[in-house]
């Protein structure tokens, strides 16, 4: 702990309104896992390569291993706890889940977001639109043909709701 | 990781952010996007003492495109840029924008902060001292405008006195029968560049070279003007002798180092075979046609 004034800091997260007071060098990740304890945005390599913290703020998926808290003041945060409504997954986790687009789960936070930040911009990607869209996440596991795969089917699905 | 503890100071307006780096000193520093300098701050690398945030000052990220000019509010985002009519204006720029690091990124990273950090992997250095490019700049003794060729001094420096600030990022549109293209060649998206060259032409008639600029990124401790290589194109006959020796001088231009990106040696024949190319497509790009250049990495 350091003696520097601590910062209140007041967000939406999925839909809900939090505070807390934090040092100000406190990572938006931190805030979320640590604070509000929501432990479904990850922290990987913690150096903005990987992207396993990936949430979206105010519309655009950030990396919040690199935001510092006091920057998302006023913001809205979906993570990846925010996905499903009423018990009922996301098409893009039913996706993943059906095409088995994850493997150990890790990265799987991320690349959720990631995807649901890409199908909102662009319903129907290209093969390379996808890979632009979720070159900013990295998974050990898969290989990536798989995530590929649920993309496709999640941009399908979502096409005939 | 933990950032060095600091104090945090968010400014309303460009003037409270010039008088809080008054008030804090020396060792206060501005955040836009922080994705530069929150990694560096998390490294240790950076210890500000305190932050001062200008994400909350309004008005500072239009796009507008005016009278032959294109002009980006420093906090507009990597992201809103790739987006925007005006950057397809100025292909060069549209593939700057739309290939910095990653998605997450783009949505964060500001180029009035990048500029300011002066990284010497950054992106938009090297692409914008391509074209006629200046910096307007406020402190509370007033404004000034900045031409890019003078913006930069060093690595993570530049003229910006302490308690000035990147206002806006003004770009002329260059001349008819102009193109130009940027190529970063980085090992996978999210990271700096291990090479970039940026080439804008403008033509004579189809052939022959009218002016030239080419700027080499990431091999030396700013973005490197190549001046005798663009000396050996303009008013003169774009055949593959006259490119050799552009790409040659580009070469000597050079000033690499070995890390972990690769070694000088390598660094040099990247960035030879990088102008190379990008001569080739700011070539076609200036006569008219319709090409594909963008940052490179596996898996793209």
């Amino acid at each position: 702990m350091s003696d520097v004034e601590k910062t209140l800091v007041r967000v939406r997260v999925n839909g809900q309104p939090r505070e807390a007071l934090v040092e100000p060098r406190t990572l938006l990740v931190e805030l979320l896992r640590d604070h509000f304890n929501l432990t479904g945005t990850h922290i990987g390599c913690d150096t903005t390569y990987c992207g396993a913290c990936t949430v979206i703020l105010n519309g655009r998926t950030i990396k919040s291993c690199t935001v510092f808290a006091p920057m998302a003041e006023g913001g809205e945060i979906i993570t990846v706890e925010g996905l499903s409504k009423d018990g009922q997954l996301h098409p893009v986790q039913e996706a993943f889940a059906e095409c088995h687009g994850l493997q150990c789960g890790f990265c799987t936070p991320g690349l959720l977001l990631s995807t649901v930040h890409l199908l909102s911009k662009t319903p129907k990607p290209t093969e390379k639109q996808i890979r632009k869209g979720i070159a900013g996440n990295t998974c050990r596991c898969t290989g990536y043909q798989n995530i590929l795969k649920s993309i496709r089917a999640a941009a399908a699905e979502m096409e005939k709701r | 990781m933990y950032a060095h503890p600091f104090s945090y100071h968010r400014a309303g307006t460009l003037l409270e952010a010039s008088k809080l780096l008054q008030q804090l000193g020396e060792e206060a520093r501005l955040i836009a996007g922080g994705q530069s300098l929150i990694p560096l701050m998390k490294m240790r690398m950076a210890r500000p003492r305190a932050l001062v945030d200008i994400n909350f000052i309004s008005g500072l990220s239009d796009i507008r495109s005016r009278d032959g000019y294109l002009r980006f509010g420093a906090l507009a985002r990597h992201a809103d840029i790739e987006a925007s009519d005006a950057a397809l204006s100025i292909p060069i720029v549209h593939d700057c924008a739309a290939g910095i690091a990653d998605v997450q990124v783009r949505n964060q990273g500001t180029i009035g902060g990048s500029l300011a950090e002066a990284d010497p992997s950054g992106d938009w250095g090297a692409v914008l001292l391509t074209l006629d490019t200046s910096v307007r700049c406020s402190r509370p003794s007033g404004e000034r405008t900045i031409a890019l060729d003078d913006f930069f001094k060093d690595a993570y420096t530049t003229v910006l006195g302490h308690d000035e600030l990147v206002c806006e990022v003004i770009v002329k549109q260059p001349p008819k029968k102009s193109g130009g293209a940027y190529l970063a060649f980085k090992r996978s998206a999210p990271v700096y560049a291990t090479a970039s060259a940026a080439v804008q032409l403008t033509l004579e008639d189809s052939d022959t070279c009218k002016d030239a600029r080419i700027v080499l990124g990431c091999v030396g401790l700013t973005a490197i003007r190549a001046k005798e290589a663009e000396k050996t194109l303009r008013g003169k006959k774009l055949d593959e002798q006259t490119m050799e020796s552009a790409v040659e001088a580009a070469r000597a231009a050079a000033e690499p180092q070995d890390d972990m990106r690769g070694s000088a040696d390598y660094k040099r024949v990247l960035i030879a075979a990088l102008v190379k190319r990008a001569i080739g497509i700011a070539m076609r790009r200036a006569r008219g046609e319709q090409v594909e250049a963008q940052h490179e990495y596996v898996g793209r």
